[in-house]
């Protein structure tokens, strides 16, 4: 479903050119659990931008669902970004006045889904994200790390989207929360057959998933496919 | 996005920042507030002159006489002591033309009176019949003068409320006693309804006699001091002005109408001057006004440019999940519309009840019309377009990498 053609990506600045990205070609196919992982400054924030439609790349194909995105315009993108993908951030990013059901509802409100239709979504959004229904309407800010990531996941998974980009989900959690977190993700891909990439810096956290690219200085180093999932011991819990 | 799903957005938004939006409301409170009542004000002083003038009468067009003109000789004497003008101009006037209404000459100049002890200093017309239906006189005691006090050369007498205060007392009825005017003995037959008039010279500071008789005794000669002419409607008073001309330019032999030996005011000539002045008044406060809602109007883009770097992160969210550039725009110049909406609805509450403070303590009539109302809330609007238009493009061009990345 997903395929990139040799993708560039040069940053200009005042400095100078940075070539973040220097050709990369990769595909990924529906039902997959890909971790993309590499340091800082490896290039994979970048490569995530342009997967996740936030950003077009210089030179390139990248074709979602067969169509070719590199070249549409921020509305296009935007349209992309409502109807096919779900982003999962480091940092959350929910509206913290705001109740849990109200932050599940907002990429509904985007997408035009009927009012009477939207609490029923985001329910069934937060139950699939394993969010105890006690929380459904607290506000945001007063939910721990682990709960808000999963207010965050439901809220990736409410518009049905293709593709799940989840950027660092872990980096704000403690490890076992983070468990809790990636254990989720494991779900909804041998589940109900989700497409997830998974971005990371750490081995540990790529190793969740069922397939691992490796990018080092804007090229793909290695590609692990068939990882030998790495399965939550819960006995000392 | 829907606009019920827009109005809940920013319900929220201004309703999370409480003490903030309250506050950039209240500038705009006040500038609107400032505008509907500075401009009431000067709507009400509009008003009250153009009532005062209309008091005079209505559809007037008052012929003054006026000193002739003569090539190399400038006559000295004061239009008010020029005698052009006599009784038989006004018979000319009433027979000839048919546009008149009614007409009503007086002759008058001011007078020593003297009742019993106390005296005033005031203005005494000759007046016929006619002159209280022409200058809209009611009479609150007794009678008015009538065709018979002319035709007799009656010595009697109508005061107006104040000069029967100046000399019998506040509110006593002293119909059937007497006055003296130069002298002669005038017995009271009526009083006038006080009209309040300002500005103009007030009516209610007056004696009226039969006009035969202010002639004869007062005056000495056949010259009026104004005629006043009653136009059917108001649509012919201009042409009955140059009627006028005319008739009185060929009744006193004049060719050339520049050496006209009188003059010609139309009411309609001096509500007009007086309105633009009062406009100009008017203008002034609204404008002084107005510079207390652009303030208000920049302290909401203040706010807004605020919100906007508070938010970067949320609106780099609300990109990423699918928001276009129009939904971001749409969401902050909504905030910035309804924050000057707000404040524009208070405001004219405000202003309405500040007018209605000053008409009350201040003794100033004041007038809130319904299109100062619209202006304003149009204008409140307007503001929330023109000062919310640069935060909104600002966050709608943020780019959503940046945005989320923002600490």
């Amino acid at each position: 479903m997903i395929e990139c053609k040799n993708i560039t990506k040069i940053y200009k600045s005042e400095a100078g050119e940075t070539n973040a990205l220097k050709g990369v070609s990769f595909a990924i196919e529906d039902g997959e659990f890909v971790a993309i992982m590499g340091p800082s400054g490896s290039g994979k924030s970048t490569l995530m931008h342009i997967l996740g439609a936030l950003d077009s790349p210089t030179d390139g194909e990248y074709l979602f669902d067969r169509r070719d995105v590199a070249e549409l315009s921020d509305d296009d993108l935007a349209d992309i970004r409502k109807n096919k993908i779900g982003f999962v951030f480091q940092s959350f990013n929910l509206l913290p006045r705001a109740t849990v059901i109200r932050n599940v509802i907002l990429p509904l409100i985007y997408s035009g889904v009927p009012k009477e239709e939207r609490e029923k979504q985001a329910r069934a959004a937060l139950q699939n994200s394993g969010l105890d229904e006690s929380h459904f309407y607290h506000l945001s800010n007063q939910l721990s790390g682990g709960q808000m990531q999963r207010v965050a996941i439901a809220r990736a998974l409410v518009n049905n989207p293709s593709l799940i980009l989840a950027d660092e989900p872990t980096g704000n959690l403690d490890t076992e929360t983070g468990e809790i977190v990636l254990e989720t993700f494991q779900k909804l891909n041998a589940e109900q057959k989700r497409t997830i990439i998974l971005i990371t810096h750490e081995r540990y956290v790529a190793e969740h998933a069922n397939r691992i690219i490796t990018i080092r200085d804007g090229v793909i180093v290695g590609d692990e496919k068939n990882i030998k999932k790495r399965v939550v011991n819960y006995n000392h819990l | 996005m829907i606009l019920s799903d827009l109005f809940q957005e920013t319900y929220s938004a201004l309703f999370v920042n409480k003490a903030r939006s309250g506050l950039t409301i209240l500038g705009i409170v006040i500038g609107i507030g400032s505008v509907i009542a500075m401009v009431s004000v000067g709507q009400g002083a509009t008003g009250s002159i153009q009532s005062s003038i209309e008091a005079l009468g209505s559809n007037l067009v008052m012929v003054t006489p006026g000193f002739q003109r003569t090539t190399g000789f400038q006559a000295s004497a004061g239009r008010g002591s020029a005698q052009t003008l006599v009784l038989e101009d006004a018979e000319a006037i009433q027979n000839e033309l048919s546009l008149v209404k009614n007409v009503a000459p007086i002759t008058s100049g001011r007078y020593q009176i003297t009742a019993k002890g106390a005296n005033t200093n005031t203005q005494v017309s000759g007046v016929t019949a006619v002159y209280s239906d022409v200058r809209n006189l009611q009479v609150d005691l007794g009678s008015f003068i009538s065709e018979q006090n002319v035709g007799n050369l009656s010595k009697v007498a109508v005061l107006g409320p104040t000069t029967r205060d100046d000399l019998f007392g506040e509110n006593s009825n002293p119909i059937g006693q007497t006055i003296r005017i130069k002298g002669i003995e005038f017995k009271i037959i009526g009083i006038t309804e006080a009209k309040g008039g300002t500005g103009f010279g007030s009516q209610d500071d007056m004696i009226y006699i039969p006009l035969s008789t202010a002639q004869r005794y007062l005056t000495g000669s056949k010259s009026v001091s104004t005629i006043n002419v009653q136009a059917i409607n108001q649509g012919s008073m201009t042409i009955l002005q140059e009627q006028i001309t005319s008739l009185l330019l060929s009744r006193h032999n004049i060719i050339d109408s520049t050496l006209a030996d009188f003059s010609i005011m139309n009411q309609a000539d001096i509500i007009s001057s007086a309105s633009s002045i009062t406009n100009t008044l008017t203008i002034l406060l609204g404008s002084i006004a107005g510079i207390s809602l652009i303030v208000g109007g920049i302290g909401i883009m203040n706010m807004m440019l605020t919100t906007v770097t508070e938010r970067t992160r949320e609106i780099g969210l609300r990109k990423a999940i699918g928001a276009k550039k129009k939904d971001i725009s749409a969401q902050f110049l909504t905030e910035a519309i309804m924050l000057t909406f707000i404040g524009g609805i208070i405001g004219v509450v405000l202003g309405w009840l500040i007018s209605l403070a000053i008409s009350h303590f201040g003794g100033i009539t004041t007038k809130i019309s319904l299109f100062s109302v619209l202006l304003a809330v149009g204008v409140s609007g307007f503001i929330g377009i023109v000062f919310g238009y640069y935060p909104a493009r600002r966050a709608a061009k943020l780019n959503p990498i940046e945005a989320l990345r923002y600490e």
